[in-house]
């Protein structure tokens, strides 16, 4: 037994016969062949396959993919062209936000949404705000400077320094 | 600030480069093993046992075999048909692949589901139908070690006792005469709890066998590609897979931290299962399989005692552990260090008595022993000292910052021979501890203490000095199943003068692909920009050991500085035939040779490396390339001097960190943004078993937080925001004199955040408390003295 839907990705519309209980996660992975949304856990607890769903950062794990019809998705392969970085991903970039890279697009999908709601975020907000979105590897120090420089370019002001603050 | 020789724009070391990279992450565009996806693949899900210890009567897969689209289901009978069922572990113990008859821990492998989809695999494994008939198991290691506990390792013949092993070290009879005379002994029994790494990536691989070339591909998330080839090959070869048609690849990797450091079964049983069915096989676990089933860290039951005087000298140190394995011993360790690198637990102090011992047991809980960010041990070892240095202190009334000031061992005393043998380096211990001192104001903070505590206001400060090992290792003592633990590079300079360098390491986000490309920039003087870094497919790379235990930059990136040098040299030859001058005449600057006295008469190196390949010196061997396998003559000793600031609420037991400094030594750096991020990193999974972090068992076995859910991993609401600094004492025996830092923090961070608790506690008579410290743990402690 499959569902039709039809979903919009990154601005592309998609219509696909789905099983009920295939997950968004899955079939933004596998059906669509889109890979920059990763899996982390089976809980719901990790937020590495984060996207926006109707601009709303959602945990696409905990979706069923026919939840989604109808709606329109942003992953990490939509956020910039592949030449281009955005205030986010240049944040990452610039303030060494990322080390293995594989919560990296969950974590910029999330502060994309944060950003949305929040445009100058404390430090504690933003804190508070990815608290969704496991990191092994960064610390989280350098993902609230990066996300601190997004919302610092996306208002037109001169982002902090980027060289490393030693005590 | 750091010193920089070359310009930005070749950014060799001490530049904070931005990462090479980061590019294809942050576009989504990164290559993780389950982004792989081959022709005719199929899939793999595991049958995974409910109980701690169990016969198993029958494993009935016909209604899994009626689901469309599964194609079978493998059990150890099955394997045992190639004698494919057991395996080795890289301690030389033995390991089932899968079982043929018994289960020796909850979440084991009891057999494979390959299906056409990752669904139909699933839908197979819930109808795997398994009959057991369940046994008492040994789950608290001391039990295990009395006579009368059943012998749970029955396969071994003539086995009679879960015992594994006894190791020992040090001055035995001296350290019982110190003690036995000392004014001053103080004693805490710690256990460092077993963890799990939870890199955020689950292991997982694509085993790709094609019959009608007998070659096996292997895509798989390891940290060690060419070890495991190795493996494999001593697993399998048996049934034809000889090393040369074994190609692993380790794709980018979604963090390691040691637990992408062994074999697991899944691996091997997905081998299998493409051999069989000569069809590419994926294995993904899912995070509740990672949690459950992969290799642990951790679990030493640690008594710590030190003698000393009365005021303040450290004499002598005693440690006696008891070892948790679970059910093999499947640590990582070099062969000859079944402890690891414990025995650099006399720490950073100059004290010449020491004796440890350590004591291996089997229960029935998963296998293990690996590190979790760190290097082989030292995360126990380190905590054992500087819990008990401070214990010390509290004991003979004097100010932990004074004890240690008083017993570090100076500066100008190094190269200093520890009790245990170790060289140590290089390191400055007091710069350290003053520079993170001066930055919390230690004094001031002392001062404000005693007033809170007269407001009855619990604060507390901790300290944590250590001492790291790190670049296993020198090849006379150091190996791994036999291999030496040296490490590779090879340097390619292509006619335009831009260069591939391939690494028998493999970064698992370490920023390789960044600072190995300054390391040769720093030496050839072509920007790192132009240098491309490859790691991970033994088919292009040079063997290694690979990445763990913070050794990549003691041994690979001495093999990028030695294997440049080669090159530099033949760049001096061509130079001086260019310039028609001897090689004495020439001068070197980042990027040129020119001759002395006349600046104009120069060649930079793209036009040398230009001339390697089309107007070389007759007789010269042609092109610009070059290999060095790295032997290290001995480790180095990275440090770090760490102050973390607690408030506690009494009435909650809420532990609050306000401040943590960390101050790191490690020697030359080559990226400073890089090393800043590592000890960031570090210290968040420093905090996470100080804190939160503990995998726990019942008595029955069952694992009791076995998910995400309920395995606390911190977020970036418990994760402090760490302050920090370093000191620079370079190692003197490594070509740019740099040490590796990665696993500092992770080492150094739980003892500063104990001892601060410990510290807010004290006025009460608490004098010691058992990671992870939890709000229910210091309000228990505190109702028992009656505080709430
Ligand atoms: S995969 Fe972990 S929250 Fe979705
Ligand atoms: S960068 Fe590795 S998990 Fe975040």
């Amino acid at each position: 037994m499959t569902k039709h839907i039809k979903i919009t990705v990154n601005g592309t519309e998609h219509e696909l016969d789905v099983e009920p209980r295939l997950l968004l996660v899955h079939l933004i992975r596998e059906n669509l062949a889109m890979t920059g949304t990763h899996i982390g856990c089976d809980t719901t607890s990790c937020g590495a396959c984060t996207i926006l769903m109707d601009g709303k950062s959602v945990k696409s794990c905990t979706i069923l993919a026919v939840q989604a019809n109808g709606k329109n998705l942003t992953t990490i392969e939509g956020v910039s062209a592949e030449n281009e970085y955005n205030h986010l991903q240049e944040g990452f970039k610039e303030n060494h936000g990322l080390h293995c890279g594989f919560c990296t697009p969950g974590m910029i999908l999330r502060a994309t949404e944060l950003l949305e709601n929040n445009p100058d975020p404390t430090e504690e907000e933003i804190r508070w705000g990815i608290s969704g979105n496991l990191c092994r590897c960064t610390g989280y120090n350098n993902i609230v400077k990066a996300i601190k420089y997004a919302s610092a370019k996306n208002r037109g002001i001169e982002p902090a320094s980027t060289e490393p603050e030693f005590v | 600030m750091i010193e920089c020789k070359t310009s930005k724009a070749i950014s060799g070391m001490g530049h904070s480069m931005k990462r090479k990279e980061d590019g294809r992450f942050l576009h989504g565009q990164g290559n993780y093993v389950d982004d792989i996806k081959l022709p005719d693949m199929l899939y793999m899900d595991i049958v995974r046992s409910p109980y701690a210890y169990a016969k198993i009567k029958n494993i009935d897969s016909t209604a899994a075999l009626a689901i469309p689209g599964v194609l079978a289901v493998i059990t150890g009978k099955d394997l045992e048909q190639y004698n494919l069922h057991w395996m080795p572990t890289l301690m030389s113990d033995t390991q089932m692949v899968l079982p043929t008859d018994t289960v020796m821990y909850q979440a084991q492998e009891v057999c494979a589901v390959i299906a056409t989809s990752r669904y139909a695999a699933r839908d197979g494994r819930e109808a795997v139908k398994v009959s057991y008939e369940v046994m008492k198991p040994v789950i608290d290691p001391y039990k295990a070690m009395d006579a009368s506990a059943p012998v749970l390792r029955t396969d071994k013949e003539g086995k009679k006792d879960n015992h594994i092993w006894h190791w020992e070290a040090g001055q035995k009879e001296r350290t019982e005469k110190i003690f036995a005379e000392a004014e001053v002994v103080v004693k805490e029994q710690m256990h460092i709890p077993r963890i799990h790494v939870s890199s955020i990536e689950t292991c997982g691989c694509v085993a790709d066998y094609h019959k009608v070339n007998n070659q096996l591909n292997m895509y798989m998330t390891t940290q060690a590609p060419h070890a495991i080839r190795t493996v494999i090959a001593l697993v399998a070869g048996h049934v034809g897979l000889t090393e040369e048609k074994i190609r692993v690849i380790s794709p980018d990797i979604g963090g390691g931290f040691g637990g992408k450091v062994p074999v697991y079964p899944g691996y091997v049983i997905a081998i299998a299962a493409s051999f069989l069915i000569g069809q590419p096989v994926k294995w993904i676990e899912d995070r509740s399989e990672n949690l459950q089933a992969d290799s642990f860290a951790r679990d030493y039951h640690i008594t710590a005692e030190m003698a000393g005087t009365k005021d303040g000298k450290i004499l002598a140190t005693r440690f006696k552990i008891l070892a948790d394995h679970g059910y093999t011993d499947a640590s990582a360790n070099p062969s000859k260090f079944p402890t690891g690198m414990f025995s650099i637990g006399t720490g950073s102090y100059d004290y010449d008595t020491s004796f440890m011992e350590c004591d291996a047991v089997y229960t029935n809980k998963p296998p293990g022993g690996v590190a979790y960010r760190c290097s082989f041990r030292v995360t126990e070892a380190v905590h054992a000292i500087e819990r008990i240095t401070d214990r010390f202190s509290l004991e003979i009334g004097k100010d932990p910052a004074d004890v240690r000031m008083q017993n570090f061992i100076k500066k100008e005393d190094f190269p200093w021979k520890s009790p245990m043998g170790w060289e140590y380096d290089s390191g400055d211990y007091h710069a350290g501890l003053k520079l993170a001192m001066d930055t919390v104001d230690y004094w001031g903070l002392r001062k404000k203490q005693a007033e809170m505590r007269k407001e009855g206001k619990l604060m507390g400060i901790g300290i944590s000095t250590f001492t790291e090992i790190v670049g296993a290792g020198p090849s006379k003592d150091f190996d791994i199943l036999g291999i030496k633990m040296f490490d590779s590079a090879e340097i390619r300079v292509h006619p335009t003068g831009k260069a591939i360098a391939r690494f028998g390491t493999k970064s698992q986000g370490q920023g390789h692909e960044t600072t190995y490309a300054q390391i040769i920039a720093e030496v050839l003087g072509i920007p790192a920009e132009n240098i491309q870094v490859e790691e991970g497919d033994t088919d292009t790379a040079p063997y290694g050991l690979g990445t763990y235990a913070s050794r990549s930059t003691p041994t690979a990136g001495a093999a990028a500085a030695v294997a440049a040098r080669k090159l530099k040299d033949k760049a001096r030859k061509i130079a001086a035939y260019l310039l028609e001058v001897s090689e004495e005449d020439l001068e070197w600057e980042p990027g040129k040779f020119f001759v002395k006295g006349a600046p104009e008469k120069v060649k930079t190196i793209q036009e040398i490396v230009f001339a390697s390949y089309t107007n070389f010196p007759q007789g010269m061997e042609a092109g610009f390339e070059a290999t060095h396998y790295y032997d290290p003559p001995n480790l180095t000793f990275p440090s770090g001097a760490y102050i973390c600031v607690v408030e506690v609420d009494k009435e909650t037991g809420a532990i609050d960190v306000k401040r943590f400094v960390a101050i790191d030594d490690c020697g030359n750096i080559i990226n400073p943004m890089i090393v800043q991020g590592q000890v960031h990193g570090g210290l968040t999974q420093g905090i996470a078993p100080a804190m939160y972090e503990e995998l726990i068992y019942d008595e029955d076995g069952n694992i009791l937080n076995g998910t995400l859910m309920d395995y606390l991993v911190p977020t970036a609401v418990e994760s402090p925001s760490w302050e920090t600094g370093h000191t620079v004492t370079p190692s003197p025996h490594h070509p740019i004199g740099a040490k590796g830092v990665g696993e500092s923090p992770t080492v150094g961070a739980p003892p500063a955040i104990a001892n601060a608790i410990v510290d807010a506690l004290s006025p009460y008579g608490i004098t010691h408390m058992e990671i992870p410290i939890t709000p229910f743990k210091v309000w228990k402690a505190l109702k028992e003295k009656g505080v709430v």
